[in-house]
């Protein structure tokens, strides 16, 4: 009995906050793309650690969801274990690293490469959430920006970004407008999944823990990645395959495998890649190894 | 004195997870606007409040949200059952109100004293909970907008003949404006500002 008495609530935060955070997700719903407000609590994690996506997920889980945690793409980095971890004793849910299996997924900065269904919430994890924020140190003008529609400084960033550069060297946390009205952050994903988040099936709500805002993106949504005619948006291509699994057409980390200039190129989506392994797939760097064993 | 009684029976037999499962249903039910969703909940409200609007009520009112209701409902226990179990403030002022309760057939004449927000913080507006006859048959109404693949068809009994004239000035409003949940019993649909309706 006595290990029962100091017990967390239901997802560790109390109901008052919970039904605060739910309220604010309910309006960043109505209002796509709009950073709505929030008091955000002190989790038992540093800021920069996804307090954000932790306090909504916390807001919106049941004990019948499946969660799944993914950082950078990986399910098994620290972040992803941590967070994990945390959830399976504080709200004793049943997780897993299959994203068809999931009916949550907390994500640090990837989007998974499968395809996510109706039934399923995104939920990422938020550094900075302005996307005037460099352009603008001032919350009170950015504010004011958003509310006017006044997104000429953003473009004129893209413009001088070709000017200097030859093209728009933004990679990753590219600014895209939302159902045709607001300018949002899509947090540091890189842009090659800026196309995953239009028009999706499922529901991605976004949460910013030091800088308390919260703001979604309803299923079946404009996601519009900011471009000119004549400098279109355009995703990363890469020229290998995933060394292991052998995908084409997914995000791949490189790996530095010595000092003597050997690299490999990996899927950045572990699950993708595990998955392709398992129905026999084989990547360049797999079958060396393979032949080199036998 | 009966309907003190009435004020303090009722309220969520496990608000933890009662209140978890009811608040997917709404969100999925804003994220996804126009789909019937079904509270199996039991609030045990006082009449004239239904189940679900029950249900929503104390799933997302509490001491920092006043609570603007209706003649049928302030007359009633519903008031008192509201303070009791949510702690939310009742509001005469629909400006201040965060929710506003109406019941079932009173005259709707206008959303423009209920709060829209402002331009810079559109999220300070009131959410209205519509009392209907009956969602699912009735009326058709075509729905297009976020949330909404191309569109999609509700059926709603007992809308008050002016909404649709009072959406659509809602939603040229946008960002501001208020947001709608449609009950009737245990069933509700919500209706996010950014949803467009052809009657």
């Amino acid at each position: 009995m006595t290990a029962d008495l100091a017990t967390y609530n239901f997802a560790y935060l109390d109901e008052q906050t919970k039904r605060m955070i739910r309220r604010a997700i309910l309006k960043a719903i109505a209002i796509p793309g709009y950073q709505v407000p929030f008091a955000s609590r002190e989790m038992p994690m540093p800021y920069g650690w996804g307090t954000g996506g932790v306090q909504v997920t916390a807001s919106i889980i049941g004990p019948e969801d499946v969660l799944k945690v993914i950082d950078q793409g990986a399910d098994d980095t620290t972040n992803a274990v941590s967070i994990r971890a945390f959830f399976q004793k504080v709200a004793d849910v049943a997780v897993t690293t299959h994203t068809k299996d999931a009916t949550i997924i907390q994500t640090r900065h990837r989007i998974p490469e499968q395809k996510l269904t109706e039934g399923q919430i995104l939920v990422y994890q938020v550094p900075i959430p302005e996307p005037l924020r460099f352009l603008e140190p001032r919350e009170t003008e950015t504010r004011k920006m958003h509310a006017l529609e006044e997104y000429g400084l953003m473009h004129v960033k893209l413009y001088e970004d070709i000017a200097i550069n030859g093209r728009i060297s933004k990679t990753y946390a590219y600014p895209v407008k939302v159902d045709g009205r607001y300018v949002m952050d899509p947090s540091p994903t890189p842009k090659f999944d800026n196309p995953k988040m239009h028009m999706s099936d499922a529901l991605q709500l976004f949460g910013a823990g030091r800088e308390k805002r919260i703001y979604a993106v309803p299923p079946h949504t404009q996601v519009v990645s900011l471009d000119f005619e004549d400098y279109p948006f355009e995703i990363q291509k890469f020229e290998q395959d995933c060394a292991l699994c052998g995908a084409h057409g997914v995000y791949l980390d490189e790996v530095v495998l010595d000092d003597k200039g050997g690299r490999m190129f990996v899927c950045s989506d572990t699950d993708h890649c595990e998955d392709r392994r398992e129905h026999g797939h084989v990547g360049a760097m797999l079958a060396t190894d393979r032949e080199a064993a036998e | 004195m009966a309907a003190n009684t009435e004020a303090f029976s009722g309220g969520f037999s496990n608000p933890v997870f009662e209140s978890q499962s009811v608040f997917r249903m709404v969100m999925d039910g804003m994220a996804r606007p126009g789909t019937i969703r079904t509270v199996e909940q039991d609030a045990g409200q006082p009449d004239p409040l239904g189940s679900a609007a029950g249900a929503i009520a104390l799933t997302l009112c509490d001491h920092d949200t006043p609570v603007w209701l209706s003649a049928g409902f302030s007359q009633s226990a519903v008031a008192e059952w509201i303070g009791f179990h949510s702690g939310a403030p009742i509001t005469r002022e629909k400006a201040e109100a965060r929710f506003a309760f109406k019941e079932a057939s009173s005259a709707l004449s206008s959303f423009g004293l209920f709060s829209a927000g402002t331009q810079e913080y559109p999220d300070r507006s009131t959410t209205l909970v519509i009392e209907v006859e009956a969602l699912g048959e009735g009326q058709e109404l075509t729905l297009a907008g976020p949330g909404i693949l191309h569109s999609t068809t509700a059926k709603v009994a007992g809308l008050p003949e002016t909404f649709l004239r009072l959406w659509a000035d809602n939603r040229t409003l946008f960002p501001r404006g208020i947001d709608v949940i449609l009950t009737a019993g245990r069933h509700f649909l919500c209706l996010p500002r950014t949803t467009r309706i052809n009657g």
